[in-house]
Parts: structure tokens; sequence; C-alpha cells
């Protein structure tokens, strides 16, 4: 099989605090924030405490080649360098060294709407996007039609889309990136925003896009459940490095098992914790130690050094499971701010989450802002316990909780 | 349908005197929409439209001719005032455009720079040109006014180079434009240093002032100025008065060649990897 692009031996390497202008704060965070592939301002705090060293190396001598008419994610925990191969390859930042040779045109679906304008008309901005992919006015004429149709908003095509509702403009811009026709399609974390339907349209158009028409596609995804059901083979990044390619499944294990390295519990002293300048933490722990089951209430718990003084702290507490899906997010009441060791403790009742691997990730906010996100700081695994019915097949959902049922029965 | 034998290699470094003129022909539809896109932007949503770009240089130079002209009484040649200050006013706004809207190519651009892309120099390009309608709409109304002072003028013929004058404005904005806008992705100083910067360079250009009233020892600096010529020669050109130079000339052609030189071979580097300082 041709291939379509060929990466061999590319490394990346950023400098850190090289630059002397008045905003270094500003550019850091920026630069994490590409670094870690996308604009969350949560996971750009808790880079915080990586940035001592002057040099990093986003990625290091990564090769591998992608076939015409495949499939392939890139998958890899945050900071792994996929954001930034990806921006390689869609040739918007220049790798340090190493090549990449690509056969073919290629388009991002980075971020729907990308290169949109807000006082061109939803025509114009058809035109304005394929013309960005390198496309002329007859290539775009031909496909203008289709792409109208396909996103429904053909009453206010002529209008500016700055007046569209979010989902118009959505369904506008997803319709452009699709039909636009490029050999190479690269998507990153689309799953990321839209609603569940525009989710699934955009997940049917990729896989109509390889199978249907044979064009290559790389997506770059947290959410393993799309990558198995979208990819035929996968390539895992850990620490800008390839760890591993092949068949998407072995991959996706390999994934899950750079995970079985985060702990249950742990301790930390005064200094060694992680943290940055406003909190430092002390403990994590799951409660009970030993097998949880599916019955079992769980307690999440955990302290800190506090040295925040204004306002109010709380704490975000986020649980995804191992695939990267958020099961829940739940926030603990207010506290004023004092310079403390503080102690939280979120308990989730027994006979509610699933027989899964789950993740806990802690978000410390301050003033309504993330003053530091502890990623990954727990995981735990839930196991079955032998049902009423007998049946031992997984249970479907991402969490499994009993609720109160009624239940009549009338003669009739 | 699609092109497959567009190939392409990326490595870390290129070539910087590769300016990629056979890319930028792929993009030539891309340009002209955002030329038309710049043209049309700016009057959405206004009530006069492009009547704009006839107002504000026709009021900048009423406002001229009364405080320079007749309070300052700054000679100008014995050209007639309105028409001393537009032909300087609307050759040295095209050139500030120019500048100003250049410059701000990568900041100005940054997030879309950042995901997708497409040869970067389109940017700055449609500035120049979707800025040089507008100079011909003002030029136009020039000539009105120059028609109505159609018996205190004479025409030169170096008014054929009046596409030559226009040229080396617009190659001096772009390339000091893109210049500073690759410097202002490491120091975002300049960005500020900019607005004043062009203020004073209005200051040090005989646009409102004519080359004859600088004193003898300050005219070898005013002649420095690439722009000097191109004013001088353009008024020259429309009424017979003031001074037109070959040589002169000939130093702001050069001095214009190697401005968009040096700004393309900037642009080339800063275009490779500025997202990750900007």
């Amino acid at each position: 099989m041709k291939k379509a692009v060929e990466i061999s031996n590319v490394s990346k390497m950023y400098h850190l605090g090289e630059f002397s202008s008045s905003t270094i704060k500003d550019d850091l965070s920026r630069w994490w924030q590409r670094m870690r592939g996308k604009g969350d301002p949560m996971k750009q705090l808790a880079a915080g405490n990586q940035q001592q060293d002057k040099i990093h190396w986003a990625l290091r001598n990564v090769s591998f080649d992608v076939k015409e008419g495949e499939v392939l994610g890139i998958i890899g925990k945050n900071g792994a360098g996929k954001s930034t191969l990806l921006k390689i390859i869609s040739r918007v930042t220049a790798p340090t060294s190493g090549s990449i040779k690509i056969h073919g045109r290629i388009a991002s679906l980075l971020e729907v709407g990308t290169g949109f304008h807000p006082d061109l008309s939803g025509r114009e901005n058809i035109y304005q996007n394929g013309a960005i992919l390198g496309m002329q006015k007859a290539e775009i004429d031909r496909k203008l039609d289709e792409i109208i149709d396909f996103s429904g908003v053909e009453r206010f095509i002529d209008t500016p889309v700055k007046r569209y509702s979010s989902g118009m403009y959505v369904r506008l811009a997803f319709a452009v990136a699709a039909h636009l026709e490029p050999e190479i399609l690269i998507v990153d974390e689309v799953l990321a925003v839209g609603d569940v339907e525009f989710q699934k349209k955009c997940l049917g158009k990729i896989s109509d896009i390889s199978t249907g028409q044979g064009r290559t596609v790389i997506f770059v995804s947290h959410n393993m459940t799309a990558v198995q059901s979208l990819c035929s083979s996968a390539v895992l990044l850990k620490g800008g490095a390839l760890q591993s390619i092949g068949k998407t499944a072995d991959i996706i294990n390999d994934y899950l098992n750079i995970y079985s390295e985060i702990p249950s519990s742990k301790l930390w002293t005064e200094d060694d914790g992680p943290g940055n300048d406003k909190v430092t933490f002390r403990h994590v722990r799951i409660i009970p130690e030993g097998l949880l089951t599916v019955e079992d209430e769980i307690a999440v718990d955990f302290s800190f050094n506090s040295y925040m003084t204004t306002g109010h702290v709380n704490i975000s507490l986020h649980l995804y499971t191992l695939r990267g899906d958020l099961v829940f997010a739940t926030v603990s009441p207010q506290q004023n701010a004092v310079t403390a060791l503080m102690h939280f403790t979120c308990i989730i009742p027994g006979n509610f989450l699933n027989d899964e691997t789950y993740l806990v990730t802690i978000m410390v906010v301050n003033e309504a802002k993330a003053a530091y996100v502890f990623e990954e700081a727990l995981k735990f695994e839930v196991n079955e316990v032998p049902r009423e019915s007998g049946w031992l097949g997984k249970w479907p959902g991402l969490i499994r909780p009993t609720f109160e049922w009624k239940v009549s029965k009338s003669e009739g | 349908m699609s092109k497959p034998d567009a190939y392409i290699e990326i490595k870390p470094t290129a070539s910087l005197f590769n300016f990629r003129i056979g890319e930028l022909i792929q993009y030539r539809y891309l340009l002209f929409l955002f030329v038309r896109r710049d043209f049309i932007t700016i009057y959405k949503q206004t009530i006069l439209g492009p009547l704009w770009h006839i107002l504000q240089p026709l009021v900048t130079t009423l406002i001229f001719t009364a405080v320079f002209g007749l309070f300052a009484r700054i000679p100008h040649d014995g050209i007639p005032p309105v028409l001393f200050y537009l032909s300087g006013m609307i050759m040295w706004a095209y050139f500030a455009a120019c500048l100003n809207k250049t410059s701000a190519t990568f900041l100005s651009n940054a997030s879309i720079f950042g995901k997708v892309y497409f040869p970067r120099i389109t940017v700055p390009l449609a500035s120049v040109i979707s800025s040089l309608l507008s100079f011909c709409i003002q030029l136009i109304l020039l000539a009105i006014i120059a028609f109505i002072y159609r018996n205190s003028i004479s025409v030169q013929p170096t008014l054929l180079l009046l596409p030559v004058f226009v040229v080396l404005v617009a190659a001096i904005g772009f390339g000091f434009g893109i210049i500073v806008s690759s410097l202002t992705t490491k120091y975002r100083d300049l960005s500020y240093a900019m607005t004043f910067g062009v203020q004073l360079w209005m200051y040090a250009t005989p646009v409102i002032y004519p080359l004859s009233i600088v004193p003898a020892k300050f005219r070898i600096i005013s002649k420095l100025n690439p722009l000097t010529s191109i004013i001088e020669g353009f008024r020259y050109s429309i009424t017979g008065k003031g001074t037109f130079l070959w040589h002169n000339f000939i130093y702001t052609v050069v001095f214009a060649l190697v401005i968009v030189f040096v700004g393309m071979v900037l642009f080339n580097r800063t275009e490779r990897d500025f997202m990750d300082t900007v």
C-alpha cells in the first residue's frame, strides 16, 4: 500500500524562559497550552511545577508511516507530544530535526470554524475556508450546494456568521470541513466540542471519508472508545517518544497499562508533594483499602497545605474512566482561604459506580480559578459482585446506580 | 477534483531565500478573497460605506490646510494648498496603511496561523492590495481637485512614473511592515513603538511641508528618507513645482528592493516557528 505520510526521526525542542518580552508569564502559559494540546486553562496550570528545565523535548526521534486510506489513531497522555506532532504535520510549526514527507493535500479539522470571519456571510466563509485549503473557485463552486445542503442553514447562508447561533455555526463549519475532500484529514479532539448528535455526525463522516472515499485520516483523542471504533491502527506516544505502533486494540492496552503506575494511596512530606506556590499536596488515598466492589461506599480522601489567603477555596473533583470518559465532576462546599492544612473527603455512595477502573483528578479552585490541578491523582478499581440474576457479563454504562423503582401490576 | 501529485516535505530548515512563489500562485484565490474581505469588512455596518475612503483624507487635508497653511503659514511651493496637502496625504496614508496593517500580521492572526497552514505572506500582501483600492479611490478625488485647479498647475511627464511611485510606496511599507511583524513575535515593545514611529516618520517626510523649506544642513537627512523622493516627485509630477531628482529616485528604488528582500527573508524565518514564541 502506498504511504500517505512518512515521519522520520522527528524531534521538537522548546525553550523555556528564553524570551525577554514583558509577558514572559503569558508566553509560558500559552506555550504550555499548546504543548499540552488544547486551550484548557486547568491543564495549563497543572504544568506549573514542571517548568524548571530550560529546554523541553516535546518530541524525540519519532518515526512511523501512515498508509494511504488508513485511519490512524494517535494516543497518549497529556503532554505526550500528540498535538505537537499534529502541528508539525499540518505545518503550523517546524520540527527541530527530522523530516516528514506528505503525499497529498492536508486539511485539519482541529477546531471547527477555524478561519471563519465573523463579518462575512456563511457563503463567503465557505469560499474562504476552501481557499485556505488551497482550493480554487471552481472546485468550491462544485461543492457549494452540497455543503449548504448538508449544513441545513440555507436560509441564513447570506447572513454574517456572527449572527449565527452556535449550533448553526458548528454545523456550517463541519459541513465545510467534511466536504472539502483533502487526501489527508487531521482530526484533533473534535469530540471535545459540540453536542452528542454533532459528535455522532462527526464520527460517522470520518469513517465515511476513510472507508468510503479511501482517504487517510489521522485521529487524535483521549477517548479510547472513539479511537477503537474508528481506527484500524494506532500509535502510542509517551513523553515525546514513540512507545508502540500496531493494531488499535493492542495499542489501547499499552495505553491503559501506562496507568498502572498511578497508586491508590500516597503520602508526601511538606516539601516533596505535588503542587505549586498555592497548594502542596500531603496525601491522597482511597478508603477502604484493598478490594473494592460495586456495592462499597468509596471515599476519596486527600489533604494539602494551602497558601491561598484571598477569597474562597473549594474542590472540583473529576472522575474519569481509563478510556478518558468523564464520569462526573463534583464540587465541594466553599471554605475561606487561610494558610492551613486542608483536608477533604468526598464520599461516593455504594451501588453507584460500575465495574471499571477509575482515575481521579483533583482541581483546587480559588476565586473561581484553578489554583492547582492534580491530574490523575488516584486510581482505583471497582470489582463485580455476583448478581441476583446470575448473569456475569459486563454491565453497560459508565455508572451503575441503584435507583428506586416502582413496580405495579394490574389485572387486565 | 484533487491533485494526487501534491507532495511536500517538511524539514527543520528550509532555504530562507526560497520565497515559494509557486505556492503563492496556487493560493491566488485565497489572496483574492483576503483582499475582498479586508476591503469589505472595513465599511460593513457603516452608514457612509465606501465614502469613508474619501472622507478621511479629505477632512485631514482640510485640517492641515487650516492649521499648517492658514495658521502656521507653512509655504507650499506655490501649489494650491488643498492640492498640496491632499497629494502628500494620500500618498502618505497609503504608505502608513501598508506599514501599519502588515506590521500586525503575525500577532493579530496568531489564532488562525496556529491551526492551519497556508502561505502566511498572503495576509500582508492582501493588506497592501486592499489598501491600494482605497488609494485609487482617493486618487480619483485628487484628480478632480487637480482638474479644478488646472490653471495654476502644470502636469509633468514624470506623472507616467505614478505606478512606479505607488509600487515603491507599497514595497517600502510592506517591507518594513513584515520586518516589524516578524520582530514583534519576540519583542512585543515594537508594536507600541510602531504607532508613534509612523507619526514621527510623517513629520520627517515632506508631507505637510515642501522639501524646499528644509534647511540645507538637514536636507541630506531628508533625502536619506526613501519616501521624500516619492512624495516630492509625486507633487512635482502633478503641479510642476517641487523637487524631482533622478538620483534620489534611483536611491528609493534600491532601498525598496533591499527592504523587501530583507523583509521576505525575515518573514520566511519567522513563519516557520513563530507559533512557539508568540
